[in-house]
């Protein structure tokens, strides 16, 4: 098996690092015990840049749901987080990404190694069109050659699909291709692919925005129950989504220079109350964007 | 006045109807003008091939001039061996120049490779003889088996290279994104992911492609240059049969002249099998994959 | 790192082919030297084709190449006009659909097997009635002067036009296909018929899109080697004569490469091959050219 970095101070208990978040993860000073610290993070797209210093402690087991008006730079700042955004030809990032105690970006760290880390679920379900429903939940450990016997991989298989909730719905047909199942069935299959690599993260860019509103609300469901395990940051646009899945939200804008930056960052009640930011106030009550 | 107005339009109107309509006789006209060639070509090389199609054509080796009988068997086998070498040079080059172009084909360099490919499409194959000639023939000092199927190969190369890169670029990028998201390298993505996603239109162009060099007989003119024997190995002279049917076309004997149009019968049935099941597969099959 | 190595590669097989293109290129020029330092430009315009003698010129057969390539573009273009246009503006899709799948399978059958066809059925009905009746229609005209013979560049012409047709129908098609739905829209409001709209408003759009279309179809002609070989006659004489038998560089290299029994001989033919290696590239980029400025939806000026 690879070697896996583990963050430290993973297994606190939930309570405590919520608490320890709550006080110090505001943009100001991320929090040592965050599960990931994104910090004065800038990214382009060739000369065009998206985001600007961010800086941002996202809380360890639960979920983060950052908002804001399309063009504000949120989906870009979660490919950072797994170095997906350098995928882009001609993307850059400067800052940097803490994983617990790992600098995702020092010198010699392998994207790679970054992104087997952390789980990513996109905007439109994307199965692997070629392989069947049980391969796409296998193709992670897979496809990154790591030696598991026949029964191990049956079992990670299940697993990962009972956690994604899907395990009912497809066990008869574990061997049919994945692009036959529904478009709900199909993202909660990518939830499961992204689960079976075992990420200390899963990012999760508009999962539900290609869904319709029950499948969208059996993912929401999936959302809270696996913060238990697994820290969570969602991107969205949708305010109602955000407050229904979220305990942490962060705000973000993109200001006269078509630049994305962080507003805020807190409780999500707190946020869509009295929001400490004018500007938040104005987006959640619709005066923009 | 407004009724003078009308009544001019009116006439002009029918007058610009008639122009209409006697154009659109015109189009369909050369439509059927251009269709006519495939069903002529198609239906004598049908009725005059058939008489000659036999078990010998495939089994027996040509008869001595004169004599009846003797088939074409050793050329069908060259032209199955000529086509093996030209896929097993052409494919990886192809293919693998075609991931470059797809996946990490920009700026310049990927630019004047598309434009030299394109060119490489439109060189006359007769040409593409002369080189393979000039680098196998030359200085093997004999006609032979492996310089046709490299004048085959460099015809394969550049169909397959824009087909393997127009195939790989339709696999949409979010699949590719979830593969590298997972943690897999780029080049397990690309073998693993991309290309298996792909795998549908790399097939249809080397299909394509296929079909092409199978009825190709300028290049091999003087590079495999044809036998009357069965092949002798890599390096010795080898028949092939659209080869055989220009020799046997220009010969001034009959029975030659069946045997031509057998094979050619063959042929077209060989090529025009192939182009038509792979463009009712590409139709609805591959298409239809969720890609 | 493993995506570097693979980075690598697949450049590699890239440089391969580049490499191949520019060894073509120096093999041609190098194995034709030879005879361009025997004959200097003069090859190109000198009459003589004489191997016995040791006399090299390439006039007749560029000449044969150039008629039979341009009558052919003669009668391929209106035809190939007319199916692109049937194609585009007035078929069912159905119809069309059928319609381009058989121009395609036309394009797929073997040249050697046109050149059959030619030779036995196309040749022998020119001779018997074509010709004739061409010769009772334009007595006298030099173009149809001589002998029936059923080979020669009428013969060429007419299979090279066969074989250009699906080239000018597909992509004129496609570029007819690309002008955009407002500009016809806009002819038919103001009360146009369909005729009207095709010629006001799409062929003038598509025009330098079908001009690439027909220079393509040029180029592939140029370098069309076995039909033509088979049916025009294969006599290096410059005749005004539709009628007469004539030459082309492919088909001589075709004929002679292997009874080439002396270098220079050799070396002549390969000049030949590089002379058309030359014209069809310049004519593949310039259709290309032509094309991609139609599909980049630039309108031509009439």
């Amino acid at each position: 098996m690879r070697q896996r970095i583990r963050p430290e101070g993973q297994r606190m208990s939930a309570r405590a690092t919520t608490v320890a978040a709550a006080q110090t993860g505001r943009p100001e000073g991320p929090d040592a015990h965050a599960a990931v610290r994104i910090e004065h993070v800038s990214a382009w797209y060739g000369t065009r840049q998206a985001i600007d210093d961010v800086t941002l402690g996202i809380p360890p087991h639960t979920v983060t749901a950052i908002i804001g008006p399309s063009g504000c730079g949120k989906s870009t700042l979660i490919r950072c987080v797994d170095r997906m955004h350098e995928v882009t030809p001609g993307a850059r990032v400067e800052g940097t990404v803490r994983l617990g105690e790992v600098d995702l970006y020092a010198p010699g760290s392998d994207p790679v190694l970054v992104r087997s880390m952390v789980g990513m679920v996109f905007q439109k379900p994307n199965p692997f069109p070629t392989m069947s429903v049980y391969d796409n939940v296998a193709a992670g450990p897979r496809l990154r050659g790591e030696r598991v016997s026949r029964g191990d991989l049956d079992d990670l298989v299940e697993r990962n699909l009972r956690r994604a909730a899907l395990w009912d719905e497809v066990k008869g047909k574990l061997g049919r291709s994945g692009a036959t199942l529904s478009g709900g069935q199909q993202q909660r299959l990518c939830i499961a692919r992204a689960l079976a690599t075992d990420p200390a993260v899963l990012l999760m860019d508009e999962p539900c925005s290609a869904l319709d509103p029950i499948a969208t609300y059996r993912i929401e469901e999936l959302i809270r129950e696996l913060a238990a395990e697994v820290t969570i940051v969602i991107v969205t646009h949708n305010m109602q989504q955000a407050s229904r899945v979220s305990e942490w939200t962060a705000f973000m804008l993109a200001g006269d220079d078509g630049i994305g930056r962080l507003v805020e960052l807190d409780r999500t009640e707190q946020i869509f109350t009295k929001p400490s930011d004018p500007r938040t106030e104005a987006y959640i009550t619709g005066r923009f964007g | 006045m407004q009724r003078a107005l009308v009544l001019r339009r009116t006439r002009s109107i029918t007058r610009r109807l008639i122009v209409d309509r006697a154009m659109a006789t015109l189009f369909a006209l050369a439509t059927v003008i251009a269709v006519a060639p495939l069903v002529l070509v198609v239906a004598y090389i049908v009725v005059n091939g058939v008489r000659g199609i036999d078990l010998d054509l495939v089994t027996k080796l040509p008869a001595p001039v004169g004599e009846a009988g003797g088939g074409m068997a050793n050329a069908f086998v060259g032209s199955a061996i000529l086509i093996a070498i030209a896929s097993a040079v052409a494919l990886p080059v192809g293919i693998l120049a075609g991931v470059y172009l797809s996946e990490f084909g920009r700026g310049r360099f990927a630019a004047t490779l598309r434009f030299l490919t394109d060119v490489l499409t439109g060189i006359p194959s007769i040409v593409v003889g002369i080189v393979a000639y000039t680098l196998v023939v030359v200085p093997f000092r004999s006609f032979s088996a492996l310089s046709g199927g490299l004048a085959l190969s460099i015809i394969m190369i550049p169909t397959v290279t824009r087909t393997t890169e127009e195939a790989l670029k339709r696999v949409p990028t979010t699949i590719r994104e979830a593969s590298l998201a997972l943690g897999v390298h780029e080049w397990k993505t690309v073998l693993r992911i991309v290309i298996p996603t792909g795998l549908g239109g790399i097939v249809t162009g080397v299909m394509l492609a296929i079909a092409r060099i199978s009825g190709e007989t300028a290049p091999l003119l003087f590079t495999a240059f044809g036998s009357s024997f069965w092949g002798e190995g890599p390096l010795k002279p080898i028949a092939a049969v659209p080869l055989q049917i220009f020799q046997y076309a220009i010969s001034p004997y009959k029975e030659w002249h069946d045997q031509a149009w057998a094979a050619a019968l063959v042929l077209m049935l060989f090529v025009l099998v192939l182009n038509v099941g792979i463009r009712s597969v590409t139709r609805t099959g591959f298409q239809s994959r969720g890609v | 790192m493993a995506d570097t190595a693979f980075r690598r590669v697949s450049f590699v097989f890239g440089v391969l082919i580049v490499a191949l293109v520019a060894l073509m290129v120096y093999e041609m020029a190098q194995q034709s030297s030879l005879s361009m330092r025997t004959f200097g430009p003069a090859f190109l315009t000198s009459t003589t084709w004489d191997p016995q003698h040791r006399a090299f010129g390439a006039l007749p057969f560029i000449y044969g190449t150039v008629v039979s390539s341009v009558l052919a573009l003669v009668i391929a273009t209106p035809i190939s006009l007319g199916v692109a246009i049937f194609l585009v503006e007035m078929s069912p899709n159905w119809l069309g659909n059928v319609i381009s799948a058989v121009v395609e399978l036309l394009a797929a059958i073997p040249s050697v097997l046109l050149g059959l066809w030619g030779i036995f059925v196309m040749v022998p009905f020119l001779q018997r009635y074509v010709e004739p009746a061409l010769q009772t229609a334009f007595p006298g005209v030099p173009l149809f002067d001589g002998a029936p013979y059923g080979v020669g560049l009428l013969a060429a012409g007419l299979i090279l036009a066969i074989m250009i047709v699906p080239t000018i129908v597909a992509i004129s098609r496609d570029v007819m296909a690309s002008v955009p739905i407002a500009q016809r829209e806009g002819m038919l409001a103001l009360g146009a018929t369909k005729w009207e709209t095709t010629r006001r408003a799409v062929l003038p759009y598509a025009r330098s899109g079908i001009v690439g279309a027909m220079v393509l179809g040029l180029g592939r002609a140029l370098g069309e080697t076995m039909a033509v070989t088979m049916v025009i006659g294969n006599r290096p004489v410059i005749s005004p004569s539709l009628l007469d038998p004539s030459y082309t560089m492919a088909s001589v290299i075709a004929n002679e490469f292997t009874e080439a029994t002396y270098e220079l001989y050799v070396s002549a033919l390969i000049e030949i091959g590089l002379v058309l290696f030359a014209v069809t590239i310049l004519m593949n980029a310039a259709a290309r050219l032509l094309v991609a400025r139609t599909a980049r939806g630039m309108p031509v000026a009439p």
